[in-house]
């Protein structure tokens, strides 16, 4: 807690005045025009379906189908990438490998997925499996190396490996991975929603529908429905209902008709849908077909590649900044020093509420409110991830040991608590930078021409090599900026404060 | 321990789930021999609650005429439709023009079976916002110019690929982005017509069968939003088939569920689809959609 007393060669400072220029550069390169000359009767609509959730039409099937794929989804990934975290540490390929797989947006698989596994469970499973398990394998592999090594040192000469790991590592990372498998759960019940987006039968189908055709007492059901269930995940998702969850999960997924010729379309994936169109049946020796590949590609480049890529960051810099602010007006709502006894249950309860919305679906909603433009995905990002960050620094304001002298209100809160946490609220605004980009880049599926915006244009032309060809883009940004972050994390000094939220904070009694 | 537990668990789903998936689908009605059911689809392209009428009716029709289990997947977008078609999980669609030659280029093989009898000659219909003051005209609206315009569905037909055609040749040699302040695309023709309703944008375009549908509904709000040009005709709706139905459910069933299709007369499944009857229909008829869809460099 000592990292405010270091000023590395960054100050926290300087470091928040290039941001806020950043962002406030963006601001100006934004579009932000409200198109919507009549948004209030659709607002008063809303309001009213909101306000009258319509719990009968809540069709109860997809709420179990909701947990039973993030329950499967998350548990394979978690366990994927666990078997990986192992030799994570050493293998360059491993993480390089699991760095791609978790810079890919759950709905970007899904998309690719469904071009081989068809509308199946198998597509759901997947599409969730495979970041989670990038994501998972780097988490749990800081778990490991952080472990403390004392009980390893003890053990005698010529222990196998496995016996070592098992005896002497696990059990002291054992805590901090099921925690933060747990986490990751809540994580997956808000994926499920976006694979109902593109058609599998999870809450987040009928909550399209609803809000697409305007019935939003029906939507405010399954919203409410969504938010009783991350709300309360801590008191159903727990080691000892873990078993039952797992094994009773596979036979509650739902069942599509139809089933595609699997062998056969992942052959023709792989060997020709992703292959770049010039290639597919132009000789490889000739100079030619790598001229017609260069042709191909380098529209792609200059029209979709560095536009999308541009609008993305605009996008994400803007979030990210009104993040910051959102953030430290929401976070004294859930601190017990600043709201009081009765005032945190609300507070928490409103953060639970911000931070369950899914991004996706608020930006569609605000969307219809205020027109196109980047107004609605800016303001979907910032307030999901401010409702995440002020959660987050809200449970370490709790934490804080004050002088029992110390001021009260704003004085405690400018003078005291946020000099305090300041290096940690930069930590996670740069953790979430990465975050917020790679949602920022699916965004552009509803309109916002974003990478997601060019990657829907080249679906919907059938154009898969294409489609490819941006997902990598957009990985490739993604890793660029996960690797910005972490190294002005270093150069704030910051970089060894937590910025995960599952780790096990001092008050945290959920453990 | 409980790690391991959970690994252990994690494990033998990764190896039984994709089994699961595909033995899922076995579960239709097992009663009527041991053909797996034919399952189709239909792109998207207005309310969802109508097309799971539409849709339900025509399998029970299906079912009825043709002795095999029918099945409707629902799918949220155009491309999904085609998707499902080209990897076979279906083997018959209810396609729009332009998503019906994405799907037989795809699938070689496939065939377009029967049309809707207004689909020979379908009309797109660009609408406005009453704030616009544009007015209805015979000759394409050229004033709407630097206005704000949606399209429907990015593959859609009457909602994109012949309106982008239409904007192209009244404005020689601009691009729609380059004709309207700002285009965007709705995703269904339900939803253009709310947009402009709304005022969320100014002009749109929208397939005529389902604006029809919708003031008849009472969803068009009509001192807000009317039709301001009506476009030539052109080909459009189709169901489409896999050439490799025959096969599966033996020879000529192409042709008996073609005269299935052409023999529907009950107004309950006609009116969900605004069409009168469905007529035959072959590849050949789509011919123009698939020049058009070059010349706007929607296809290859």
């Amino acid at each position: 807690m000592s990292a405010l007393g270091l000023r590395g060669p960054l100050g926290y400072r300087a470091a928040s005045g290039w941001f806020a220029a950043a962002a406030f550069a963006a601001l100006i390169a934004a579009d932000f025009h409200v198109a919507s000359l009549d948004p209030w009767a659709d607002l008063r609509r809303l309001l009213a379906g909101l306000a009258r959730p319509d719990f009968a039409s809540l069709a109860l099937l997809s709420v179990v189908h909701t947990v039973a794929f993030a329950v499967l989804g998350v548990g394979i990934g978690a366990g994927a990438g666990f078997l990986t975290a192992i030799p994570y540490a050493r293998s360059r390929t491993l993480r390089v490998l699991c760095a791609m797989l978790r810079s890919v947006h759950e709905l970007f698989w899904a998309l690719l997925l469904m071009q081989v596994f068809g509308l199946s469970a198998t597509t759901g499973i997947l599409a969730i499996a495979l970041p989670y398990a990038g994501i998972c394998a780097k988490v749990f592999s800081e778990i490991i190396e952080e472990a403390d090594l004392s009980a390893l040192r003890v053990l005698p000469p010529g222990t196998g490996t496995v016996s070592a790991f098992a005896y002497a590592r696990l059990p002291e990372v054992a805590a901090s991975i099921r925690h933060y498998t747990l986490y990751r759960f809540e994580c997956g019940l808000r994926s499920t929603l976006v694979l109902g987006f593109v058609g599998l039968p999870t809450m987040g189908f009928h909550l399209e529908s609803a809000f697409r055709q305007g019935r939003y007492g029906e939507a405010a059901a399954f919203l409410l429905a969504f938010y009783a269930l991350i709300g309360t995940r801590r008191l159903w998702v727990r080691g000892a209902t873990l078993p039952f969850l797992i094994g009773l999960s596979p036979f509650v997924l739902p069942t599509v008709a139809g089933s595609p010729d699997i062998a056969a379309g992942l052959l023709r994936f792989l060997t020709h849908t992703v292959v770049p169109s010039p290639l597919r049946d132009g000789a490889l020796l000739d100079p030619a077909t790598w001229a017609r590949l260069w042709s191909w590609f380098r529209p792609i480049l200059t029209g979709q590649i560095v536009p999308g890529t541009i609008q993305t960051l605009v996008l994400a810099q803007v979030a990210l900044a009104s993040t910051a602010l959102g953030a430290l007006v929401l976070f004294p709502l859930t601190a017990r020093r600043f709201t009081g006894p009765l005032g945190r249950p609300l507070g928490r309860a409103l953060l639970v509420v911000v931070r369950s919305t899914p991004e996706y679906m608020l930006a569609y909603v605000l969307l219809q409110l205020l027109g196109p433009s980047m107004l609605p995905a800016i303001l979907a990002l910032a307030i999901h991830n401010a409702g995440i960050v002020g959660y987050l620094m809200g449970r370490h304001a709790d934490g804080l040991a004050y002088r029992p002298d110390a001021p009260s209100g704003l004085n405690l809160y400018a003078y005291e608590t946020l000099p305090r946490l300041y290096g940690q609220f930069l930590a996670y605004l740069l953790y979430r930078w990465e975050i917020i980009l790679r949602e920022g880049a699916i965004l552009g599926l509803i309109g916002v021409a974003t990478l997601g915006f060019y990657v829907d244009a080249a679906i919907s032309e059938l154009r898969i090599d294409v489609a490819v060809v941006l997902i990598l883009a957009t990985m490739l940004v993604t890793l660029a900026v996960e690797a910005l972050s972490r190294a002005l994390r270093r150069a704030l000094r910051i970089a060894d404060l937590p910025t995960r939220l599952s780790r096990p904070l001092a008050t945290d009694s959920g453990g | 321990m409980r790690v391991w537990h959970l690994a252990a668990a994690v494990l033998s789903l990764l190896a039984s789930g994709p089994a699961l998936a595909q033995g899922a689908p076995a579960q239709g009605t097992p009663a009527q021999g041991a053909k797996p059911p034919l399952v189709f689809t239909g792109i998207p392209d207005q309310d969802e609650s109508r097309l799971v009428e539409r849709f339900g009716r025509v399998a029970t029709y299906l079912e009825g005429k043709l002795g095999v289990p029918v099945r409707y997947i629902p799918v949220k977008n155009y491309p999904a439709a085609v998707t499902a078609f080209t990897n076979g999980q279906v083997q018959l669609a209810w396609f729009g023009g332009f998503t019906g030659v994405q799907a037989r280029r795809a699938v070689p093989g496939s065939r377009a079976i029967a049309q809707g009898a207004e689909d020979a000659a379908f009309k797109t219909y660009f609408i406005a916002n009453a704030k616009t003051g544009l007015k209805p005209g015979k000759e394409f609206p050229k004033a709407s110019e630097g206005k704000t315009f949606t399209f429907g569905s990015r593959a859609s037909t009457s909602g994109r690929l012949m309106p982008e055609f239409f904007i192209r040749q009244a404005f020689p040699g601009k691009t729609p982005e380059q004709v309207y302040s700002r285009v965007g695309f709705s995703g269904d023709h339900s939803r253009t017509i709310q947009l402009v309703q709304s005022g969320a944008f100014e002009v749109g375009a929208v397939d005529y069968t389902v604006w029809d549908l919708d003031t008849k509904a009472g969803k068009v709000d009509a001192s807000a939003v009317s039709v301001i040009w009506e476009s030539p005709p052109y080909p459009d709706y189709q169901w489409t088939v896999r050439g490799d139905v025959d096969t599966i459910y033996g020879a000529g069933f192409t042709d008996r569920l073609r005269d299935a299709l052409i023999g529907v007369t009950d107004p309950a499944i006609l009116e969900p689809f605004g069409r009168s009857r469905f007529i035959a229909v072959d590849n050949a008829a789509y011919a123009p959609l698939e020049e058009v869809g070059r010349s706007t460099g929607l296809l290859d």
